[in-house]
């Protein structure tokens, strides 16, 4: 039998022939035109003129015939609505026959018709076939619901086949119930409240048994219908991690995938500290490492996936090295995956055995993968340190291959490897510039320039280099003008008398000649900054940069967590949300990974709860009420599995909103503005897109105003009084440890200005001068903002008080504990050192007050487990009093309400590195003598939280 | 769910087109081919979006199959119904060729109809898909009543992948264990990564509904025996227990038919397997594997336009077994103007259009060894870029599992009918083969 002629018919009335053949009143004649009909319509000829002859070829008991006019039907019935209709009572009669593969047939079809009146008369046969005695049947009917469903959906609730559809997850049959599960989940998708995959310990019992039984495919619906459940607690989570472990074993890698997405999200809510979390996670690599053997494409399915799984628990797979090595014959794409693992995957136990190997692909045919593999060492430079010197060797080598893209590639990253490590690798710097000319990517070109700026010291020649790129300025991308720009800015600076003519010709070609407004702000502020004040210019231009951060390139955590729960499916292979590439209502709901409950607060949860949500009084702030009793709701209700999207549109929006505010912020924390515009290339545009954030990062006089005039007024600003909370002098430094010189001190932030205030003693027998402080690196960048003032000679028993206004614009590291200050004072006798812990609320800014939108989007958006729960007892004070206080330490109110007899207080702070600390406050009202009021402080980083507690803590008690 | 599926041939003709989802009009089909087969530039990943519609795409000869959607779908089920689709349809009609395909091309409506519905796949199991699609038409209308409802509940029972009322008068099974050892190794021969991935692939004619039972050697269940045995007897379980019998398995996993729940708590293999040809496991080893070969490289440039390669490889396994279709490929510059070879054993050839010098021995037993060395004369070029290198690869197949994987036993039980485990003749062959075998020079 060959088919195949069927598609060569192109004859010219070739539809009028068919329609006589259609007519004829031989079967097999009827039945060779209607394959005809088909093939013509798979290559995409219209053929649907010939609908009324096709259609009369249905009433036939050739099933073969049948099937092919229902193929035909489903193409075309939507463009002839009117004729279809003749085929609604052929469709009821098969849906009644005693064959149950045409019962079935009928129903399938039936769902796929997209025409209004059909599904009207589609009902009463699925109602039956959804309780038809055959399984083959049933499993059938049960997608039809969802078919029918799409084309209408109200019709499907006001039958009541939801009702239906539910009851089939109690049917006897596996297939039945993945199917069933299936067409729910997918029902459910579009009405995300309708709470219709009701999923409860009894149904979830039933589905894993079904598990056991059912096809691949069920398997996979079934699984991953299990991943949105909420267990309980953690026995019930440990249950069902039990029984899904097995499926890891299974051959098909998408139920393998599925099961591992479902132990992902469960382990979450499992405490660490249990044996069987031990367990599990040990038995979870194995099956990872297995699905690189599937082909091709599933490892790539797989790889995206494992990127996702080592960034969210680097433990699974740290061992594991060597199955990511690249094989000669790996596809593009499998190779390019394997290589940024690899990279996820490289600590001090292996780096030797990674870096031999991206050296070996660094001489691969492949451009992209040869690039790729390059930047990969530099990444292994900055990430594990031990490295750096080999990796730079290795780039080293590299670059004497002069191969062209090689060479720029390992410019760019040894430019960063400059930045992570300075002052060491410099003595590579000439062989870098050998290769100036060879350069013509502006990547590759911009990181040469910021180079030659950023060491113009000790580069002899670095005013020909520079003026040499000068000469094609207007052709240069704006990447390689903003750094060439900065870089001579920077020449400047340093040598200022050779170098006049260049920086006046930069700085016209820039402001003038340019249309580039990035660039000319640029320009004009340099411009301005050198005519003004150039010591200014040079703190800003030439400030200390701050370090890169070790993996610039791993995905943002709530997007990996969302991720998480989508492994297996394409926004696990994006790495992109569902709703950024899902049309319409779909997928749009943001899933979260559920942290188990901390063991601490479980104990006043329950009352809570009953108090939540469900008897809301009116809110005091009426327009917001149903918001915040939503955030109640979030907060204390049991932990669901979704956020509930009352209000979706809303709700995305002020999370859109949130999320570029917060990109600004995290912005200027990371950056200053002179670090940015000398900084790496690739943050080029920082100056054109922040000019809000400039005053704060310039001075470190967060929020003192636009306007260039402000800009250096550091010190002039006069304290306005605040009621900010000022602690009582300590001593710092005995004079013992320091030769006779005693140092007590504290903080206070005087209008918007952080101050050291310091009480500096003689005790020894000599006169004391020549004062300087300096402090070490610190967790908030706090530095002297200009020389400790002490003017007079100290003489002995003197005691002199100085004030040191700090800014936050210094050198960030990590200090533990957080808030500790390590402080070197030096006078004409020696040096000495001492660390202090300043109180947190020091770097609270005063325009910490959170809009109560985005307050409301934040809280909700910051995950449970940053949530910190803390008590203060023995406070005097009512809310309002309470709220003043705090305001006094710009610890700000957004809002108030009043619930059972309690008042709860929202607050937020802002942190002078961007970051927003959330909280809200319960203090039981109608008390006199208030006992204690509970804190639940949420932040993203909630390594804060315990201080800012303290803050609290400091400010109401006193 | 998946919206659509469709297959071309390689110049971009639709062949065969099914929708499945009203999101996913007639114009997909021609985004896919102008953006992905007719891309200029080589395919760079598996999945594509175009206009806010992913396409899947897979790729057997010439032809390609593309699923697509406008949804969230689970990508990994995507592809493996691709592949599942090809085994069908091999099944069916042999090899997927545009031919096969245009023959076939109402039986393939129909399979698809049957095992994608709304986008959902359904049971895809040849064994049960075959008792009511067929080439020969539709078997149905003559059909009894228990007839059709039996093939119904095969299609969506547990045991989906096996009928009822199978008979053989010779009960017979056959297993055979296929692994592939890989190897990368470096030119100092230090081993930086070596692997089996092994398959067991049973072939089963075999009456009734048997329920079968497999065991190996593998190291977690030979040492649970042990462990029970030491108490009675602890010298017998030296023997039993002992290191080189019984491997490390890594990873394993199994065709539907295994009971997985019963594997995860008592790593016992047990099921009733398809009638016919299935791949019963997979598995994968790291430990102690043996490599039958080693290759050990002497690259020397000789100036800028000659090279001397001298390649030795010796044979590691017993004296008694016989290694086959051994064949080594070593690469060559791709600016060769000539190469002499002379080698001990076997033949070679330069082909120039491999770029690589090939070396094939029909034969080698273990414990031996043997060695080639050629001239490459080389063309001066003035291209700055270094020869990349490409690494030695070897290809071979050897009479045993280089895991060391053992077959235990396979017991086959079947109450209903009368015959018993005795009654039925096993086969085992173990083959070796090499995977990606490579020696970097």
């Amino acid at each position: 039998m060959t088919d195949s002629k069927y598609f060569t018919t192109t004859k010219k009335g070739e539809i009028f022939e068919l329609k006589a053949e259609l007519n004829s009143d031989k079967k097999e004649k009827k039945k060779e035109a209607v394959k005809k009909v088909i093939a013509s319509m798979t290559v995409g000829k219209d053929v649907s003129a010939l609908f009324p002859d096709v259609v009369n070829c249905m009433q036939t008991d050739n099933l073969e015939l049948k099937k092919l006019v229902y193929l035909y039907l489903m193409n075309y019935a939507k463009s002839q609505p009117d004729m279809a209709i003749m085929a609604v009572n052929t469709f009821v009669k098969d849906c009644e026959d005693p064959n149950p593969l045409i019962r079935a047939l009928a129903v399938r079809t039936m769902g796929c018709i997209r025409v209004d009146k059909i599904t009207e008369y589609l009902c009463e046969p699925l109602r039956k076939c959804l309780k038809d005695e055959d399984p083959y049947v049933r499993k059938t009917a049960a997608v039809c619901v969802a078919k029918l469903h799409d084309i209408n959906a109200q019709l499907v609730e006001d039958q009541g086949f939801l009702d239906t559809l539910k009851d089939l997850i109690s049917d006897s049959n596996p297939m039945v119930v993945a199917n069933a599960v299936a067409a729910l989940s997918e029902i459910a998708e579009s009405h995300p409240n309708s709470n219709l995959l009701d999923l409860n310990p009894q149904t979830i019992n039933k589905l894993l048994t079904a598990l056991n039984e059912c096809t691949e495919w069920g398997q996979i619906f079934i699984l991953d219908c299990l991943a949105n459940y909420m267990p309980r607690d953690d026995r019930e989570s440990q249950s069902i991690c039990e029984r899904v472990t097995p499926r890891l074993s299974h051959a098909n890698s998408a139920v393998v995938l599925s099961a591992v997405k479902v132990l992902m999200k469960f382990m979450e809510m499992l405490p660490k500290d249990l044996d069987y979390y031990g367990t599990l996670l040990k038995k979870l690599a194995p099956p990872l490492v297995t699905l690189l053997s599937a082909e091709p494409e599933l490892q790539y399915v797989a790889l995206r996936n494992i990127n996702l799984i080592v960034q969210k628990r680097p433990e699974i797979l740290k061992h594991e090295m060597k199955v990511f090595f690249v094989k000669y014959n790996d596809p593009i794409y499998v190779k390019l995956e394997k290589l940024d693992i690899m990279i996820r995957l490289a600590s001090q136990a292996n780096i030797a055995q990674v870096l031999a190997e991206l050296k070996e692909y660094a001489t691969e045919v492949d451009v992209d993968f040869v690039r790729k593999a390059v930047r990969a060492i530099g990444r292994c430079a900055i990430k594990v340190e031990q490295s750096a010197e080999r990796c730079v060797s290795t780039l080293l080598d590299l670059i004497q291959t002069k191969v062209n893209y090689v060479v720029q590639e390992a410019i760019v990253v040894i430019k960063d490897i400059f930045r992570k490590y300075p002052n060491k690798y410099e003595s590579v710097i000439a062989t870098l510039c050998e290769n100036l000319d060879s350069l013509d990517e502006p990547e590759a070109r911009a990181a040469m320039i910021w180079i030659v700026g950023e060491y113009a010291e000790r580069i002899d020649n670095a005013d020909e280099l520079l003026e040499s790129f000068l000469e094609g300025f207007h052709d240069e991308s704006t990447q390689v003008q903003l750094q060439l720009l900065t870089a001579i800015v920077k020449l400047f600076l340093k040598k200022p008398t050779e170098t006049q003519e260049l920086v006046q010709q930069v700085l016209s070609l820039a402001t003038q000649d340019s249309d580039n407004p990035d660039l000319r702000d640029r320009g004009y502020i340099y411009w301005r900054l050198l005519s003004t004040d150039p010591v200014a210019a040079k703190e800003v231009v030439l400030a200390e940069k701050p370090l890169i951060s070790e993996e610039t390139d791993l995905i943002e955590p709530t997007l990996l967590e969302e991720l998480i729960c989508h492994i297996g499916t394409l926004a696990s292979v994006y790495h992109k949300p569902p709703s950024a590439f899902v049309e319409g209502s779909r997928g749009v709901q943001h899933k979260k990974l559920t942290a188990r409950a901390g063991s601490g607060e479980s104990a006043e949860s329950p009352d809570v709860g009953l108090s939540g949500p469900s008897e809301a009084p009116p809110a005091v702030i009426p327009s917001q009420g149903d918001l915040l009793g939503d955030l109640l709701n979030l907060d204390l209700a049991p932990p669901t599995a979704t956020v509930p999207s009352v209000q979706p549109s809303m709700q995305m929006g002020a999370m859109d909103l949130l999320g570029g505010g917060l990109d600004s912020l995290m912005g200027d924390e990371s950056d200053t503005l002179g670090g940015d515009i000398g900084g790496s290339p690739s943050m080029g545009g920082g100056l054109g897109v922040a000019p809000a954030a400039m005053p704060a990062a310039l001075g470190g006089a967060p929020a003192v105003g636009g306007g260039l005039g402000d800009l250096f007024d550091l010190s002039g600003g006069v304290g306005m009084p605040t009621g900010s909370y000022v602690a009582p002098k300590t001593v710092w430094l005995p004079a013992m440890k320091a030769k006779g010189l005693e140092i007590s001190g504290t903080f206070a932030r005087r209008g918007g200005i952080i101050q050291m205030d310091l009480s500096l003693t003689n005790k020894a027998m000599s006169v004391m001068t020549d004062f300087a402080i300096q402090f070490n690196r610190n967790s908030f960048g706090l530095a002297p903002a200009g020389p400790l003032q002490v003017l007079t000679p100290l003489s002995p028993n003197q005691t002199i008080d100085v004030s040191l206004p700090l800014s936050t614009s210094g050198p960030v590291m990590k200090m533990e504990p957080l808030n500790n200050l390590q402080v070197a004072v030096k006078n004409n006798i020696d040096v000495f050192y001492f660390s202090c812990q300043y109180p947190i609320s020091m770097i609270f800014v005063e325009d910490g007050k959170m809009e109560r939108q985005v307050f409301l989007a934040t809280w909700k958006d910051i995950p449970n487990d940053n949530e910190a729960l803390f008590q203060i007892k023995d406070i005097h004070l009512n809310s309002d009093a309470a709220s003043n206080k705090l305001q006094g330490s710009n610890i700000f109110t957004i809002a108030k309400r009043t619930v059972e007899g309690q008042d709860m207080l929202y607050l937020s702070v802002k942190l002078t590195n961007g970051i927003w600390v959330l909280a809200e406050m319960r203090i039981q009202t109608g008390n006199p003598n208030y006992t204690e009021m509970e804190l639940s402080i949420k932040c993203r980083a909630p390594e804060v939280s315990p201080f800012v507690f303290q803050c609290y803590e400091l400010v109401l008690k006193n | 769910m998946i919206g659509g599926l469709f297959i071309y041939n390689h110049k971009g003709e639709v062949l065969i087109s099914r929708v499945y989802r009203d999101d996913i009009g007639r114009n997909a089909v021609d985004a896919f081919r102008v953006n992905v087969i007719h891309a200029r530039q080589q395919v760079r990943s598996p999945v594509t979006n175009i206009a806010r519609t992913s396409f899947f795409h897979i790729k057997r000869s010439n032809i390609w199959l593309a699923a697509v959607t406008k949804q969230n779908v689970n990508a990994a089920m995507v592809f493996e119904f691709l592949y599942k689709m090809c085994d069908v349809m091999t099944a069916y009609f042999g090899k997927i060729s545009e031919e096969n395909i245009k023959n076939n091309f109402v039986l393939i409506y129909e399979l698809l109809d049957e095992i994608l519905d709304f986008g959902y796949p359904q049971n895809s199991e040849t064994g049960a898909l075959k008792t009511f699609i067929t080439q020969q038409g539709i078997k149905g209308q003559h059909q009894t009543k228990e007839e059709q409802s039996q093939i119904t509940s095969q299609v969506t029972g547990q045991i989906g992948w096996r009928r009822e009322g199978i008979k053989y008068r010779r009960n017979e099974l056959f297993l055979d264990v296929l692994e592939s050892v890989n190897l990368l190794m470096s030119p100092q021969g230090q081993v930086l990564s070596a692997h089996v991935s092994g398959r067991v692939v049973m072939k089963s004619y075999l009456s009734g509904m048997p329920e079968c039972k497999f065991g190996m050697n593998d190291k977690i269940v030979i040492d649970k025996q042990g462990k029970g045995g030491t108490t009675d007897d602890p010298g017998k379980s030296e023997l039993g227990g002992s290191g080189k019998q019984s491997i490390a398995i890594d990873d394993c996993t199994f065709h539907q038919c295994v009971r997985l729940s019963k594997f995860d708590s008592e790593r016992s293999i047990s099921f009733i397997p398809p009638d016919g040809e299935y791949e019963l496991m997979r598995y994968r080893t790291t430990k102690d594997i043996i490599l039958p070969f080693r290759v050990i490289p002497l690259v020397r440039e000789v100036g800028r336009t000659k090279l001397e390669v001298k390649v030795v490889i010796k044979s590691n396994f017993k004296p008694s077994l016989l290694a086959q279709k051994i064949e080594v490929r070593i690469p060559t510059p791709l600016n060769t103007s000539g190469v002499q070879v002379i080698c001990m054993k076997g033949k070679a050839k330069y082909k120039a259009s491999e770029n690589a010098i090939v070396w094939k021995i029909k034969r080698m037993a273990g414990m031996k060894e043997s060695q080639i060395s050629a001239e490459i004369e080389l063309l001066p070029t003035n291209d700055k870029k270094k020869w990349a290198r490409p690494p030695i690869s070897m290809n071979f197949e050897v009479p045993f599992a280089p895991s060391g994987l053992k077959v235990r036993y396979l017991k086959v039980f079947e109450s209903k009918l009368n015959y018993s485990d005795h009654d039925v003749i096993k086969w085992v062959r173990y083959i070796g083969r090499s995977g990606i075998y490579e020696t970097r020079c």
